[in-house]
């Protein structure tokens, strides 16, 4: 099976201290780490799973500039036969929709029986996936947390409202967004990141994939960020006070109190 | 003849059954030399292992732990035991040969064991064969009846070994019965015959049998004389045969597991010996994955093993009921060994040994601490391989979730808990730290002391205190110190115990030339974990102190001088850092720091110095959530408890975190409390300023 994996690279929320700058529209990116947003990663060890069960290959792309190599490298490392960047001046400051119509474009250019995201990138608004099947005229399944292959169609299973599940079944090819502990992504440590150090990472920009310059690029954002900021503390918090013993029972209590234990 | 005395006289018995003996010994020899040759294929397969170094330091090793068995009293009853049963053996070496020889060469008398001489070696042989048998008879009785825990064998491991262990018990005892009945049968035919008679010793095996068979027929001699020969050379050569497919087998292999020990403490075994760290990028494979990526040293441990079960005894995961036992780490490897060479029919196809013989909570369950190598009696190794093991895991990508962030996090910043470099240092901000400041290391101004702090202490709010601390207290004793600040990164002695070897290696690097420019002269630390690191691991940097050195010696110079500590019913007990005791050796200095607090109790728990039970572990150890059935830490508080003491006074923050931790969860909190060494020191000095309200306190008292 040809599976894609399109990710996207991230300030990692575990390793940064998120504020905003000083002019107050975007976070401070002076000392960020980065690295892959985690539920991509977790769609890219699914893909590596199901090759690894019937065949295939396994590509990962995104879309970005020459720092986002980084994340394609740590995917190669975790065992990905190929990867892309797709890079463009004119990409640049793409809103969700102009975002999957690169990645459409780049899609026609290959052949694809599965193409993988991660639910939502941690900076993201969980669009894109579904934007791409629609360019695509592709079947979709959102939030998907178990897959089996069978003979031209997937059983995929979702997780629906209170931790339960439904079960589909979806024909190929399909787009999916992959929701985090599908599976337990494997390690990728310093020595394999090393040893795929010189694998060439191919770089396609808007003439290799004919993208269409009115669909992407700022000016053709339809959603524009005017505004970041941090809300004002709510009310609703209640802080116990008591000993352990008398903490605990209370939250028992609380919890019994708004439905939270059956 | 008279006076002497020589096997060879009566032998004539033994004449027409010279060609059964000599073919029972041809094909003795022979199965015992094709077996041993089997059993060394899978080391011929094995990884290299750089143990043919300092040859007169490993000779003395094998004086000090082979022929003085010297870890063996640590076990007062079973080392007895052992250390008779061994004396014996080496004794009865000669004896045996003899006797063996004799039924082909009737006249053969052991080069140096004829005249006066070998009368003296007889009679304490006779002693010897007479102790070896009482032994066999307590250790099978032992086994039996009493069943010392440390024998028994999980459910999980497979079944009991006791019938197997009787079964060695009572061949041996089976050889010393028929080598006895054999001296003694000679004995009592000679009494008849009114000829010269060997003086068998007063109330040995040998003695009691010539008694009994004092009026027996020449005929009855005659046969007891044979079957006890024949007996003894079946036994002899079953039991040689038998050894190399279990636990036996240390008996022939331990003089050379023993001389290739390792020779360094708290040392790493490289990824690949023979390989620099610059060629690393060309080895393959990292670690173990399959039987043949242990070393040779590391199988012959895994033969040598004698199943003592000490170290499961004194491992704290096997106490906390992890599923983890050091014992089964070899006894598995053994059997794999077994199964997979057999002696029969060649070996099979390698399958990678976790999942098959190990499972990943298994390996990940070690804290790395010691107790089991450091009770072994035959030096059997298990850091390396444990690492060895995770490193293949780490090659594999098999690692648990809960260690990839940290992993991650001391890739990108440095520090496992993913916080921000520039944050390092502030917990000595200006105005932190009371009467003392706290500098950035650069290379202008230089420094005599680096202070390195590692990440913990940087920025876990309780350990910073330890860092505090023992600022406070280098800049008590008027030592030149700065710190790394953002230039410092994690040591990654844990990162290398867990197996990811270039992780470690870029932090190293990074470290060395911090280090390096910051021009300091020495390092101090008050973790026994970048001790350890800094020491063992780090080549080609300034020497390195553990705070606790460095205190023990300002006290000893006057320059630290405390205030008594008379009325405050606490009661103190020093909990051994494994990094820093067992690792490194360094008991006395913290306790010396301690017994220097005037009227200040100090109790030692039973488990202390180089018997220290492990705290819970330290480093990415945080992070990994283990299978157990309680804290290794509960365990430790308890044992505080049970010394008497309310006070666990520690030297590393990781036991710290550890310590807290537990004594809320065992809920002793109000009855039991956790210091630093350094925070104890720090909060009993005489400051300079109050010096002399002190001198007015002393002599007014």
């Amino acid at each position: 099976m040809e599976i894609l994996v399109c990710e996207r690279r991230v300030p990692d929320t575990s390793e940064n201290e998120i504020e905003l700058n000083a002019a107050g529209n975007d976070i401070e990116r002076d000392e960020l780490v980065y690295s892959v947003n985690e539920p991509d990663n977790y769609a890219v060890e699914e893909a590596l799973q199901i090759r690894d069960r019937v065949g295939g290959n396994v590509t990962v792309v995104t879309v970005g500039g020459e720092d986002d190599e980084e994340i394609l490298r740590r995917e190669l490392a975790m065992g990905a036969n190929q990867a892309v960047l797709i890079s463009d001046e004119s990409f640049f400051d793409s809103d969700g929709r102009g975002i999957a119509t690169i990645l459409k474009d780049f899609v026609r250019k290959g052949h694809y029986d599965l193409i993988l995201t991660g639910v939502q990138a941690d900076d993201g608004a969980a669009q894109v996936g579904g934007m791409l099947a629609a360019m695509l005229d592709y079947p979709f399944a959102s939030l998907v947390n178990s897959i089996e292959v069978e003979d031209g169609k997937l059983k995929v299973s979702r997780e629906i409202e209170g931790g339960n599940r439904e079960l589909n079944e979806i024909d190929l090819p399909c787009v999916l967004s992959i929701q985090t502990g599908i599976n337990e992504p494997r390690y990728v440590g310093m020595r394999g990141i090393r040893q795929v150090a010189s694998v060439p990472i191919p770089i396609l920009g808007a003439s290799e994939l004919s993208t269409d310059h009115v669909m992407v690029g700022v000016a053709a954002a339809r959603v524009k960020r005017i505004d970041y900021f941090i809300p004002a503390s709510g009310k609703g918090a209640e802080i116990l006070h008591g000993s352990r013993e008398e903490n605990a029972d209370k939250v028992l209590e609380l919890m019994a109190a708004k439905g939270g234990l059956k | 003849m008279v006076g002497t005395y020589s096997p060879s006289q009566i032998t004539d018995w033994l004449i027409p059954g010279r060609n059964l003996f000599l073919t029972i010994h041809v094909l003795g020899v022979a199965c015992f030399v094709y077996i041993v040759t089997k059993r060394l294929v899978p080391l011929t397969r094995a990884e290299r292992d750089l143990r043919f170094d300092q040859p007169l330091r490993r000779l003395g090793r094998v004086f000090k732990f082979w022929l003085g068995q010297w870890k063996h009293p640590r076990y007062k009853l079973a080392g007895t035991i052992h250390i008779l049963i061994f004396a014996g053996f080496i004794l009865l070496a000669a004896r045996a040969f003899s006797t063996l020889i004799v039924g082909v060469s009737e006249n053969f008398v052991m080069p140096g064991l004829s005249g006066r001489f070998g009368h003296i070696y007889d009679v304490v042989t006779d002693y010897a064969a007479t102790v070896v048998f009482l032994c066999m008879v307590v250790a099978a009785i032992r086994r039996l009846v009493f069943k010392p825990a440390r024998y028994a064998v999980p459910a999980r491991s497979g079944k009991s070994h006791t019938a197997d262990a009787v079964f060695l018990l009572g061949l041996i005892a089976v050889l010393m019965v028929a080598d006895s009945l054999f001296a003694a049968s000679n004995a009592a035919h000679h009494v008849q015959q009114g000829e010269p008679v060997e003086t068998l010793a007063f109330l040995s095996m040998p003695w009691m049998f010539k008694v009994l068979l004092a009026r027996m027929t020449l005929t009855t001699l005659w046969v007891a004389n044979v079957t006890a020969y024949l007996v003894h050379e079946l036994t002899f050569y079953f039991l040689l045969c038998y050894r190399p497919f279990g636990i036996q087998f240390h008996v022939e292999t331990s003089l050379f597991s023993i001389y290739f020990a390792k020779l360094e403490r708290g040392t790493l075994k490289p990824v690949r010996w023979g390989v620099s760290d610059e060629h690393l990028d060309q080895v393959k494979s990292f670690g173990v994955k399959k039987f043949e990526d242990f070393t040779w040293k590391h199988m012959l441990d895994f033969y040598s093993c004698a199943d003592c079960g000490r170290c499961a005894d004194d491992c704290p995961a096997n106490a906390a009921g992890r599923p983890l036992s050091p014992r089964f780490i070899t006894i598995k490897a053994r059997d794999y060994a077994f199964r997979h060479y057999p002696v029969f029919g060649n070996p099979d196809n390698s399958k990678p040994l976790i999942g098959n013989i190990y499972s990943e909570d298994e390996i990940w369950s070690c804290t790395t601490c010691g107790a089991c190598e450091e009770e072994c009696p035959l030096l059997v190794e298990y850091i390396d391989k444990i690492v060895d093991l995770r490193r293949g895991m780490i090659d594999d990508g098999n690692v648990p979730q809960s260690l990839q962030k940290p992993l991650k996090a001391l890739e990108s910043r440095g520090n496992p808990y993913g916080k921000m470099e520039r944050k390092r240092a502030d917990w000595s901000k200006p105005g932190e730290i009371e009467g003392c400041d706290v500098k950035i290391a650069d290379a202008k101004s230089g420094t005599d002391i680096l202070l390195f702090v590692d990440s913990i202490t940087s920025y876990d709010d309780r350990m910073q205190s330890i860092a505090r601390s023992t600022a406070r207290i280098l800049s008590h004793v008027g030592s030149d110190f700065a710190i790394l600040g953002a230039a410092e990164k994690d040591s990654g002695h844990e990162v290398r115990r867990f197996g990811e070897e270039m992780l470690f290696q870029s932090l190293r690097d990074h470290n060395t030339d911090a280090i390096n420019a910051s021009g300091a002269r020495r390092i101090v630390t008050a973790d026994p974990h970048a001790y350890n690191a800094l020491k063992h691991d780090y080549k080609n940097i300034p020497p390195v102190e553990h705070i606790s050195q460095v205190i023990a010696k300002e006290v000893k110079a006057g320059n630290i001088q405390f205030k008594p500590a008379q009325g405050d019913a606490k009661v103190y007990a020093y909990h051994d850092p494994c990094y820093l005791g067992r690792h490194n050796q360094i008991y006395a200095d913290p306790r010396s720091v301690l017994d220097a607090v005037p009227g200040l109790k100090r109790v030692e728990m039973k488990r202390s110095r180089d018997r220290s039970f492990c705290c819970g572990g330290g480093g990415l150890m945080l992070f990994y959530e283990p299978k157990e059935e309680q804290r290794m830490g509960v365990l430790r508080v308890r044992m505080a408890a049970e010394a008497g003491a309310n006070v666990i006074v520690t030297a590393c923050p990781f036991c710290m975190a550890n310590i807290e931790d537990a004594i809320k969860v065992a809920g002793m909190e109000g009855k039991m409390s956790a210091i630093d060494l350094t925070e104890l020191v720090d909060q009993t000095l005489v400051r300079k300023e109050c010096t002399e309200e002190l001198e007015t306190v002393t002599v007014g008292g």
